[in-house]
């Protein structure tokens, strides 16, 4: 059984006068241990998918249909204390930007204390030195004195490690990580991926990693959903979706990536822009940025095929794979 | 604790505290520094008034109804023993400012002290939940602004004057009266502390917060109020300031303290009757006091006002 299953999931908005659709049917599974990239665009909904993960979208979002199973339950149909039981606890969630993610006028070591106690029963001290062992698990130097320091006297990169420490301090069973290393210094970025593949592979944690930085999901992944508007449009197993995307939207994500084009060359790029969820337009969503779009693509949404390894939600690509297995 | 903190390094809370932007900032404003000096000395002139003041102006015992309105000391008529001269029963004038400042300065502080609980209560409430809970506590509180704090004050005052009798009345003036001006401004906290948290509550910690399964109780309290402290110490200095002007015009209206437990307002009200027949002092002496406090607690107030505003903040 896998560890988190989410079906068929929709996520709107309640605008002043209308609804908004963010995620609409999202349907994957998630094995325990495993470690899976979202991929997409700003404003694709793939921070969104996190947060409804922990049933944690803010007005004016809410779950509108589709359900999210985490270990054989139903996060969407729980109550408020059995969620508070869950965030934390058996799910953590790592953010972007750690300069704002840790509360400004607390002590490291008030804070860790405070997340154990909340979910434990533990005195001060024993939490403290469960702390000091995290601590040490992210290579912290001098742990026992980081306790006694405030967020504003630590490194970028020093505090998403206290942040990833924070995340494993109630040995959960998924990390999700929303862009865990954006808002970070680019040599620093490799070092704090490094730590959480290296973190989850050893407590055999399962993750979700959200971000737009194709490298990183093909180092850190076992396997990728590209969102687009919305919708997953393509998923399968990272290194196909890598050395052969299916979806033209993946390809010219691939493309775009500036190791695709020689020097002194132009980069790729897809042109123009995500619609705005307001103004998706009907049919295949990514219809008005596609060279294949034939008339098919502006009418009608296209359905999941699965190709080989990997499930695709484009018309021309299922035609294109049909009249193959005809001539085969 | 380890070998990387040397004991030498570290600097001491008190050397860190005087070598911090906010000491800094004060010690280089002379304005600030000179009225938290007058406000200290009045503080504890007031706070040890039993042992500086010559006679105790609650004992009407010891009142010379002969030795009543001597001028002050250095005028002509005036005597020695009576600094400040005294007033129209006899009783020492400098003595009942001492213990009249003292009355003031606990009645404002008390006052705000109430007006905080109920006030950051409700903004935090309010601004946390939000929607419909908000909506009705902060209307409650707009209703509560559209009366002006010393009509609501007389009205109650009144009544309870009313239906008690002045005997029972004088008796918990002092009580009645920080009940009254905390809770009749109450919704300046209110408003101040909701807006902090709108503000709060959209940064990422209070998220992360979430995302940990706290309740919403602890993370009002412990993440988002720490983080709402600085307009909350503006707020309340501006607000002691009102509370002793409040408390002074109440009394001054005969509502407040009484004349055998004068405030600065009951002293500035006894001694209007006789500012026209030469006795000037009984008035004028408890009313520059009453300005010099207002006015140094509104200074520091501005002060603290521009340190803690990152907006105002020079480096």
């Amino acid at each position: 059984m896998s560890l988190l299953s989410v079906r068929d999931l929709v996520v709107k908005f309640a605008m002043r006068n209308n609804t908004v659709t963010a995620l609409n049917k999202i349907s994957f599974d998630l094995a325990r241990g495993e470690r899976i990239g979202i991929v997409g665009e700003s404003g694709a909904g793939k921070s969104i998918t996190g947060f409804s993960i922990l049933n944690l979208l803010s007005k004016p979002g809410y779950i509108d249909s589709g359900s999210i199973t985490f270990d054989g339950e139903d996060i969407t149909q729980m109550t408020d204390p059995q969620l508070r039981d869950i965030r934390g606890n058996r799910i953590a969630m790592i953010f972007q930007d750690p300069m704002v993610t840790l509360n400004p006028v607390l002590t490291i070591g008030q804070q860790m204390v405070e997340t154990l106690q909340a979910h434990r029963r533990l005195s001060k001290s024993d939490a403290e030195q469960i702390a000091i062992a995290k601590l040490r698990e992210v290579y912290i130097p001098a742990p026992e004195e980081r306790l006694a320091q405030y967020p504003h006297e630590l490194s970028g990169g020093m505090r998403q490690r206290i942040i990833i420490a924070i995340a494993l301090l109630l040995d959960p069973q998924l990390i999700i990580a929303d862009e865990p290393t954006t808002a970070l210094d680019v040599t620093i970025q490799a070092d704090i991926m490094e730590l959480l593949l290296e973190l989850c592979q050893s407590n055999k944690v399962s993750l979700i990693l959200i971000t737009h930085d194709l490298g990183v999901v093909s180092q850190m992944t076992e396997r990728t959903l590209v969102v687009y508007a919305g919708r997953i449009i393509e998923a399968g197993p990272t290194r196909e979706i890598i050395n052969d995307p299916q979806h033209p939207y993946s390809q010219g994500l691939i493309n775009a990536l500036p190791q695709q084009t020689p020097r002194g060359e132009k980069l790729k790029q897809i042109p123009g822009a995500m619609p705005a969820l307001s103004a998706v337009p009907d049919g295949c969503a990514f219809n008005p940025r596609c060279s294949f779009a034939t008339d098919t693509c502006r009418k009608t949404v296209p359905e999941v095929t699965r190709i080989d390894h990997l499930e695709v939600a484009c018309h021309e690509v299922r035609r294109h794979h049909e009249t193959e297995e005809v001539a085969e | 604790m380890n070998s990387l903190s040397d004991p030498h390094m570290e600097p001491s809370r008190l050397s860190k505290a005087w070598n911090s932007n906010m000491a800094y900032s004060f010690r280089k404003n002379p304005v600030a520094v000179v009225s938290l000096i007058i406000f200290a000395v009045i503080f504890f002139m007031t706070l040890f008034a039993p042992l500086i003041a010559p006679f105790d102006p609650y004992d009407p015992r010891s009142f010379d109804i002969m030795l009543s309105e001597i001028p002050p000391a250095w005028s002509d008529g005036g005597e020695a023993q009576f600094i400040f001269g005294t007033d129209d029963q006899g009783r020492d004038l400098w003595s009942a400012i001492l213990y009249g400042t003292r009355i003031s300065i606990f009645i404002g502080l008390a006052a705000v002290a109430l007006q905080a609980v109920l006030g950051i209560t409700m903004g935090l409430i309010a601004g946390y939940v939000g929607g419909r809970v908000d909506s009705i506590l902060m209307r409650v509180a707009d209703i509560q602004l559209s009366f002006s704090t010393l009509m609501v004050a007389i009205i109650f005052l009144a009544i309870t004057q009313a239906v008690f009798g002045s005997e029972t009345f004088n008796q918990y003036a002092i009580y009645m009266l920080v009940a009254v001006i905390g809770i009749a401004e109450w919704p300046q906290y209110a408003r101040t502390v909701r807006a902090t948290v709108l503000a709060e509550k959209k940064k990422e910690y209070v998220d992360a917060a979430r995302v940990m399964g706290f309740g919403p109780l602890r993370i009002m309290v412990r993440h988002i109020l720490p983080n709402s402290v600085s307009p909350i110490f503006v707020i309340s200095t501006v607000q002691v300031a009102n509370a002793i002007i409040s408390e002074a015009s109440l009394s001054f209206l005969g509502l407040g303290m009484p004349v055998s437990q004068p405030s600065l307002g009951s002293l500035i009200s006894s001694g209007f009757d006789y500012i026209f027949s030469g006795s000037w002092w009984i008035t004028t002496i408890p009313g520059v006091v009453l300005v010099v406090l207002v006015l140094v607690i509104n200074l520091l107030g501005d002060w603290l006002r521009d340190v803690l505003n990152p907006k105002l903040y020079k480096g």
